[in-house]
């Protein structure tokens, strides 16, 4: 995996709250038997109406996604992470993520920001005043950043500090395991005779 | 201070804890299927890595398989190949798979379960998140995504955050003709659909002991719908007899062993969860979502709400849009929605009970004219047991149609789905936006709502239809 310190990028606002994985990617669009080509099925409902902001070319360079809560819910896809990397995503802030969409993203090295809902709040409103401006969202310090002077907005996110390692490092998680090798033969070895096996 | 059952089951399964680190726990059975798992075994691939425990792994195809001719070669190329991926990866690396037009095939939460697979105490992952069905037999099951896939297929185990606990506790017992199903929409509208967000659940009191396995596995099911990491039950009888001789279960000596220890998974007395919720089942009802979310869900008897209904600015938006979406008017009685198909089936609904249910209430009974009824069984074995009880001919002499196993109209990733504007009853557990079908909208129900809602063409409940004597006279 990639290192992640820290990324610039332009701010995309997504206005909505329950952003479920059905909506980032439908099911018609996780065939794919590879971790890429995915940008296709990204907001694909959506995208067929002309509003919708990715249709908008203020934003085709798009890679900060400022949603609202309970961003990522419903099924466990990581199609829904690749969909978002992708189509050039590195960053998405939102005020809550659900639980397993926060971690498919720490796994595949995107990063989830998690602010204040007044944060978001301020962040839309920046980018109403300032369409196609960029945000910086600093991984080493945890802050997230937009435009200078009186209106700029400058704000501290969550991320657990595991995650925050691992995406700094870049590292490896199935390796770091396999260093526990013996933990694991030492655990299986004191398994039950009578729990379940399927060979 | 005493243990929840979360914590006991947590605490057997660490294979590695270190201060400022989530723990390494040991995964006890690891399910596949064909949508989540390319990818995954590509990495081992990458990194010349190999299935640690292929005796802990199972692999089944349900999300992406027809469910008419399933005899004949998947129609749809990129189907096909997904299909056909699993089938290398499973010989290439030694996994037991139950492919199409396999006796056990079906959907992996429901074949789990029935093979005796799934058991108290153990820890279960599945690239699915209603893999948190598992947990109504006392296990700590959640669902997971395709890079920690990969991590349990190479390693067998998970890196995990500890969870905090939460009891959510249903007391007195459901009235005649409210299930599973109406008690945890019910729950999901009250707590929102982050309401369990890091929390591994507890489910608990009188009428959860009152479930059968089929019902609990219902309830555990939409853990995942309000946010839960995962929701279990506490093992009882109830769990033991529907375990005792099934194909993979413990066997003289180990079930006597296994039982003694599923016994003490019980939560001790004097512990102490992070939150607690407490429901009372003698007042809940028929329940049914409106909107686009699981969370947007009223009574039967209720009317559509309006975004004026709702205190939070947010709550106000996502009403607007999802009643927009959904193309229904804010006070409109939800009885005089119509709709235009009805799906019985999936990971929550599509058991033998469920099909038992619906044909009980289909009997004597036709389809609505305009109405069109899909009954998908979970799995093989459901379908075969079904058809051994005649529910198949019921189902048929209504004017539903009586399909093979899989996810179908679920998810709408095979040629199941909704046409844009085409509305839905459904006993599935998802009502999201295009869920069922690019544009398609879905009211998430009962399976007693979904059979009489086929019978009126309107959201129903059995108690709307008139009795099926008097049809006869008539």
């Amino acid at each position: 995996m990639d290192t992640f310190t820290t990324h610039t990028g332009v701010g995309v606002p997504l206005k909505r709250s329950n952003v479920d994985t059905d909506q980032i990617i439908p099911a018609v669009y996780l065939k794919r038997v590879t971790r890429t080509g995915f940008e296709d099925g990204l907001f694909a409902a959506w995208r067929g109406d002309p509003d919708f902001v990715l249709n908008d070319p203020t934003y085709a360079a798009g890679s900060v996604l400022v949603a609202g809560p309970d961003f990522g819910t419903g099924s466990s896809r990581e199609h829904a992470v690749w969909a978002l990397q992708n189509y050039g995503f590195k960053v998405v802030i939102s005020s809550r993520f659900a639980d397993i969409f926060r971690g498919n993203s720490g796994k595949a090295g995107l990063l989830a920001a998690q602010v204040d809902e007044k944060v978001v709040q301020r962040l839309w409103d920046w980018l109403e005043d300032n369409p196609g401006g960029e945000i910086t969202v600093d991984l080493e310090s945890r802050t997230v950043r937009a435009g200078v002077g009186e209106d700029a907005v400058e704000d501290s996110f969550d991320i657990d500090d595991y995650t925050r390692w691992r995406l700094l490092e870049g590292l490896d998680d199935i390796g770091i395991t396999l260093g526990h090798d013996a933990d694991i033969a030492a655990f299986e070895a004191t398994r039950p005779s009578w729990k379940p096996v399927t060979a | 201070m005493g243990k929840t059952l979360s914590e006991k089951v947590w605490d057997e399964h660490v294979v590695r804890s270190a201060a400022g680190e989530p723990d390494l726990l040991f995964i006890d059975l690891h399910l596949l299927h064909e949508v989540t798992s390319p990818q995954a075994f590509d990495g081992l691939r990458l990194a010349n890595r190999t299935v640690r425990r292929p005796d802990l792994t199972l692999a089944t195809e349900d999300h992406n398989v027809p469910t008419v001719d399933w005899d004949k070669p998947i129609a749809d190329p990129v189907s096909r190949t997904q299909v056909e991926t699993l089938r290398k990866n499973a010989a290439d690396f030694g996994v037991r798979l139950h492919p199409l037009g396999d006796v056990e095939q079906g959907i992996v939460h429901v074949v789990g379960p029935q093979l005796g697979l799934t058991q108290p105490g153990m820890t279960i992952v599945c690239g699915d998140s209603h893999t948190s069905t598992h947990g109504a037999f006392g296990a700590i099951a959640f669902g997971i995504g395709t890079s920690e896939v990969e991590h349990v297929l190479a390693t067998q185990t998970l890196t995990q955050a500890r969870p905090r606990t939460m009891a959510v506790t249903v007391n007195g017992s459901l009235p005649e003709g409210v299930t599973a199903k109406d008690l945890v929409l019910t729950l999901i509208a009250h707590t929102g659909t982050g309401g369990g967000q890091g929390y591994i659940v507890e489910y608990r009191g009188q009428a959860i002991e009152e479930l059968s396995m089929e019902g609990r596995m219902t309830v555990c099911n939409m853990s995942i719908e309000w946010g839960a990491k995962a929701g279990m039950i506490a093992p009882d009888q109830t769990t033991f007899d529907y375990i005792q001789g099934k194909p993979e279960a413990p066997k003289g000596a180990d079930w006597d062993a296994a039982v003694a220890h599923w016994r003490t998974l019980r939560t001790d007395d004097d512990a102490v969860f992070d939150k607690e919720i407490e429901l009372d089942a003698s007042t809940m009802t028929p329940f049914v979502t409106w909107g686009t979310n699981p969370g947007q869900g009223a009574p039967l008897s209720a009317d559509v709400p309006s975004p004026d209904d709702f205190d939070e600015p947010t709550d106000k938006v996502a009403t607007e849009k999802a009643l927009q979406y959904m193309g229904l008017e804010a006070g409109t009685p939800l009885r005089e929605v119509k709709v235009d198909t009805v799906f019985v089936g999936s990971c929550t609904n599509g058991r033998i009970e469920d099909l038992r249910l619906a044909a009980s209430i289909l009997e004597g009974r036709t389809v609505a004219p305009d109405t069109r009824l899909l009954v998908v069984p979970g799995s093989v074995r459901v379908r075969l047991q079904a058809e051994a009880e005649g529910l198949d001919k019921v189902f048929l002499a209504s004017g539903a149609e009586w399909r093979g196993a899989g996810c179908s109209m679920c998810l709408g990733m095979n040629p199941d789905q909704l046409a844009p504007g085409e509305r839905s009853a459904s006993t599935s557990n998802r009502n999201f936006e295009g869920r069922q079908g690019k544009g398609g909208r879905t009211h998430l129900v009962s399976v007693p709502v979904a059979a009489a809602t086929a019978v009126r063409g309107t959201l129903s409940s059995p108690a709307d239809l008139p009795p099926v004597a008097a049809l006869q006279e008539a």
